[in-house]
């Protein structure tokens, strides 16, 4: 399979990647500076929602931008569960990504219909949906004002620690799940099916692949760990806000490092994250709170220059660059943008 | 029930939705010209709205008067956005073409935030809070003077594009990009006005709206969705399904305020958005173009 060989890194420079993973694990090893821990951890942070993003959107080429909604029902239920009935977190969690999973396939089921940008606009129309409801309800969710997650202190079975360095192992195992799925994803005959509906979803569907099934299987899987990554996000910053991480600059925020990186490829989003969440942590500790949106300048100047150079995102590139006989991805332009 | 009570909501909506036809008819140019779906859009009309503002505010400009300022503003960076960033992009998949204008969302809302900050400000001119009585119903000064300006300003790009040989090269562009390429239209050249006027429609709106609305950096993203609802139900490309979407998505909004809850007034586009995507996504008037 042509395209299989043609969204991974050429096998040279594999290992690249697996020692940039080893080399982080062995961060905390070497120091305990708090500050750089925590921009280690935004970066795996922002490299697994990406991860999970880009199985949607890069191999069966869904780019939905409403992620954070699945993004704020992970936080919020976990949360909740643990404020109302004392349930730790670490099930929360599984709970949160479950009813988010259930809740993205009733979304689905009825969203898959439309293609193209139409699909796109209609997951903002629903995240912007759920964002107000949550900002509206004012009991569930404190409203405006926030919800802050009850402080624990140092409470390993309630996923609290003093730390950052727990943090920081928990995310990484999350995180290495989920490069775990998408590798097997990719090496599956669900992951030809994902990338044979990204390619062309009429001739997909003429060679009998049903592909509402294995598009609601690539969402269901990428909001999983979506909402994993929500409590995750609730346990460490411990304080929610509808407008931070339900709205719609958060869903291109999970979007970006996969879309900088390379989509349909296990390392894209990693690479893109490694490359543009220190850029953002930086921008914001030398600025300061006053100008919170200038990392977003940025990331909204970079996004129009990867498209305007790099369409196919950094690894696509070096690929492309390391086997010039291959054609890099090959995409064609789709007129045809709403379901017949 | 009370009938003064559906009259207003009523008016109202038909006030709004001529500003919306404004917004929608700029979003459905673009689309209908250049296949290209431009989520800067309404971010693009909070910059028109910025200017009007400090016109108004350190020159004391009225902002109706400040209309011959932000028109050919905003038509220059629709121009300069099309010319330099997506001109390039436009041969390639359509999502290249959609996360570079969702990238120019991200960079005007976040300077307007840099350099505005997140406060709502408002326009408060002589006639701000002047209303007229018309039987039961109140309406309010500015909005009626910017529905009748928005009406105008409709009614002469109209007329821009069935009478002058630019429109038309516009409509034939709209209708198939390599007959009219081939016919002698500089296609790329009608791309850069389309572009330009559908940024100056938004633009005038935004000048238009800023005289009773509030003003503020993330302003832009309900009018890009309500632009997006208002086209798609009239039909992508459609210059008379934006002017009924438009009206539609007026009435609905003011009549959801008046009969749901004022503050799910934004709901009420989203979830009528979602309908509309999902039961008839050719829109009610089926498919037709500039």
């Amino acid at each position: 399979m042509t395209t299989k060989k043609s969204t991974s890194l050429p096998r040279s420079k594999a290992y690249v990647p697996l020692v940039i993973m080893v080399l982080l694990a062995a961060v905390p090893s070497v120091t305990s500076n708090s500050y750089v821990l925590h921009v280690l951890i935004m970066i795996l942070f922002y490299a697994v929602l990406s991860e999970a993003w880009s199985i949607l959107a890069g191999f069966a080429g869904q780019f939905s931008l409403g992620h954070a909604a699945f993004f704020g029902i992970g936080a919020y239920t976990s949360t909740l569960l643990f404020i109302w009935n004392g349930i730790s977190p670490w099930v929360g969690m599984f709970i949160g990504a479950g009813l988010a999973v259930v809740l993205s396939l009733i979304i689905g089921f009825l969203c898959f219909r439309l293609r193209g940008p139409f699909f796109s606009l209609v997951t903002i129309a629903f995240a912007e949906t759920l964002r107000l409801l949550f900002l509206n309800w004012g009991p569930l969710t404190g409203g405006p004002v926030g919800l802050l997650v009850p402080l624990s202190g140092d409470s390993p079975t309630n996923f609290q620690f003093l730390s950052r360095i727990p943090y920081y192992y928990t995310l990484m195992a999350i995180t290495l799940i989920a490069i775990y799925v998408t590798y097997r994803i990719r090496n599956s005959q669900l992951g030809l099916y994902f990338m044979a509906i990204r390619e062309d979803e009429d001739a997909a569907q003429s060679l009998g692949i049903n592909i509402i099934r294995y598009k609601l299987i690539a969402l269901a899987i990428s909001v999983f760990f979506t909402a994993l990554a929500g409590t995750f996000y609730a346990q460490y910053i411990l304080f929610l806000h509808p407008d931070a991480i339900m709205s719609l600059n958060f869903s291109i925020e999970i979007a970006l490092p996969a879309i900088v990186g390379g989509m349909g490829t296990i390392w894209g989003p990693i690479i893109g994250s490694i490359l543009l969440t220190p850029l953002a942590e930086f921008t914001r500790s030398i600025l300061g709170g006053g100008y919170a949106g200038v990392y977003l300048i940025i990331y909204g100047s970079i996004l129009i220059l990867t498209m305007m150079f790099l369409p196919n995102g950094i690894t696509h590139a070096i690929a492309a660059r390391n086997r010039p006989a291959s054609r890099s991805l090959p995409r064609k332009r789709n007129h045809e943008c709403v379901g017949s | 029930m009370d009938p003064t009570v559906f009259e207003q909501a009523i008016v109202s909506g038909i006030l709004i939705g001529g500003l919306y036809v404004l917004i929608s008819i700029g979003l459905t140019l673009i689309f209908g010209v250049m296949r290209v779906i431009n989520f800067a859009h309404g971010d693009l009309m909070m910059a028109a709205m910025y200017v009007t503002y400090w016109l108004f505010t350190l020159y004391g400009i009225d902002p109706y008067i400040s209309l011959v300022v932000t028109i050919p503003i905003l038509f220059v960076i629709g121009s300069v956005v099309q010319r330099f960033l997506i001109d390039r992009v436009l041969a390639g998949p359509q999502e290249s073409q959609l996360f570079l204008t969702l990238g120019v969302m991200l960079v005007v809302q976040n300077l307007a935030l840099l350099f505005w900050k997140a406060d709502y400000r408002a326009i408060n001119t002589y006639y701000t809070g002047a209303v007229i009585r018309l039987g039961g119903v109140f309406i309010s000064v500015p909005k009626l003077t910017s529905f009748f300006v928005a009406v105008l300003l409709t009614a002469l790009l109209y007329i821009f594009l069935t009478r002058t040989r630019t429109g038309k090269a516009m409509r034939a562009t709209a209708q198939n990009r390599e007959v009219s390429s081939l016919m002698g239209v500089d296609v790329r050249r009608v791309y850069v006005i389309a572009f330009g006027i559908g940024t100056a429609c938004v633009g005038a709106a935004g000048t238009l709206l800023s005289t009773f609305y509030y003003i503020s950096p993330t302003v832009g993203t309900t009018f890009t969705l309500m632009a997006f609802l208002a086209v798609v139900l009239g039909g992508m490309g459609s210059f008379t399904g934006a002017l009924f979407g438009g009206l539609i998505v007026g009435l609905a909004e003011s009549l959801g305020a008046v009969y749901v809850a004022t503050q799910y007034r934004e709901l009420v586009t989203f979830v009528l958005f979602i309908l509309i995507l999902l039961v008839k996504p050719s829109g009610l008037l089926g498919r037709s173009r500039v």
